[in-house]
């Protein structure tokens, strides 16, 4: 069976409150036609998981404050002032969690781990109405994993088992949300046959991936100035 | 005579060694890096992985799969690597940077750091602040030494919402490098124009003044 689907086959699969994580950070390495394929749709009362609110006027940015996001589980939205104006008016509900805490959290979720335990946060605000531990005479949060209905990933090629290879820091959360979420969906810049790519050089093994979505032929500006 | 954030950028440039792993916060902290000495040769570490930040990329190779901490297009310096983002967070957790340079809204005398909400402004999330801050060996708090209103910026105890407990190693504002050892702030080197006890008076804890005190880079 073939993995390879389009971007909107892609977002039939997602419904309406599925909770979903989405590689990228900032503009590095998100799925860009997709969300813009799932803003077109008329879904709703999505939670997203992602590193950041991105840039205002950029698709992932304005996908966040579309109406069809009830929350954001981010680490930061500095870039993107309409998110918090969303925020503050009370329609968009936002959890910030340290950077490092996300990914940790989302290793966890998908590495089998009950939590981490992190310095990150303590004495502040992230310390909030969570389980401390103290561990060799340091302090811990308890930060539990983080789980998803569908991961979005983007990758720069695939074989048409689904075995992708990032390009540069493209990488940072997408092999860690494919481990993380019931449905995996990577879009990828180019696709190669099974046996093309090096196994050494594979970075998400194709076993966790379970559908790639063709990105050879959209108009994607941030596609095809890396190498790989 | 240089401008507020050119004073600190150049005093925060003396605090560098060779061969450090550095991670540099937006403005002042990334200024910085232009004042180094030729001799004084550091690797700079970004959140999203690239270990080995170069200059911003020209737009005929930019690519958003090269960046930095702010999204913009770099180059890679030579011998540059690139890690996934829990890596990335690793070595910033885990002790492995050498220092970290960032900006700051208050410190108080325990060497709490607060620095992410602004009374009064939205806000906008920690990013990798907090994760940076408990995991470099050195951290260095660049500001203006007092608010534009005059306030204390060097407290007793910080009044805004905590980014990190007892972190601070150094801090360097337009008037002063402060280093804290022990709970004990000492002023290593201190601007040309201004005395002791104007700068105490300016200062919302107890300052030790360093017998080998320099005058700051102005």
């Amino acid at each position: 069976m073939s993995k390879i689907i389009s971007h909107e086959e892609a977002a039939k699969l997602i419904k309406n409150g599925n909770t979903i994580m989405v590689g990228g950070f900032g503009e590095t390495g998100y799925p860009y036609e997709m969300i813009k394929t799932l803003h077109r749709t008329d879904i709703e009362h999505l939670t997203i998981m992602g590193s950041d609110g991105d840039f205002e006027g950029s698709p992932k940015g304005e996908f966040y404050i579309s109406g069809k996001v009830d929350k954001l589980i981010i680490t930061f939205c500095g870039l993107n002032p309409k998110i918090s104006e969303m925020n503050i008016a009370g329609k968009l509900d936002i959890e910030f969690v340290p950077q490092g805490t996300f990914v940790e959290r989302i290793r966890c979720g998908g590495y089998g781990l009950g939590g981490v335990l992190t310095p990150t946060g303590v004495g502040t605000v992230v310390e909030e109405g969570k389980q401390t531990l103290v561990v060799k005479g340091r302090k811990y949060i308890v930060e539990e994993p983080l789980h998803a209905d569908v991961a979005l990933i983007k990758g720069a090629v695939a074989d048409t088992s689904g075995n992708i290879i990032f390009n540069y820091a493209a990488k940072n959360y997408n092999p860690y949300m494919a481990m993380a979420a019931d449905l995996v969906i990577a879009e990828v810049e180019d696709i190669v046959e099974v046996g093309e790519l090096e196994p050494n050089h594979i970075m998400l093994p194709g076993m966790l991936v379970d559908y790639i979505v063709d990105d050879r032929e959209t108009p994607n500006p941030y596609k095809g100035k890396g190498s790989y | 005579m240089a401008d507020v954030k050119t004073i600190i950028a150049k005093n925060v440039a003396t605090l560098f060694s060779d061969g450090d792993v550095v991670n540099l916060g937006v403005g002042i902290p990334t200024m910085a890096i232009s004042y180094l000495p030729d001799d004084v040769k550091v690797t700079v570490h970004a959140e999203c992985g690239v270990i080995g930040c170069g200059d911003v990329a020209p737009p005929e190779i930019a690519t958003t799969d090269i960046v930095d901490a702010s999204s913009i297009p770099i180059t890679l310096a030579e011998g540059a690597s690139i890690v996934d983002s829990a890596w990335s967070f690793g070595i910033a957790r885990g002790g492995h940077l050498s220092m970290t340079v960032l900006g700051g809204l208050q410190v108080d005398s325990e060497g709490n750091l607060a620095n992410w909400m602004r009374p009064g402004k939205a806000v906008t999330g920690m990013g990798g602040a907090m994760d940076i801050v408990v995991g470099a060996k050195k951290v260095v708090i660049a500001m203006t030494h007092n608010s534009k209103k005059g306030d204390l910026k060097i407290v007793d105890k910080c009044t805004m919402p905590l980014t990190a407990e007892k972190v601070v190693t150094h801090i360097v504002t337009e008037l002063a490098v402060i280093e804290i050892v022990n709970g004990e702030f000492i002023v290593r080197a201190k601007s040309a124009d201004i005395t002791n006890e104007e700068l105490q008076e300016r200062t919302g804890v107890k300052l030790t003044f360093d017998p080998e005190m320099k005058t700051m880079l102005s």
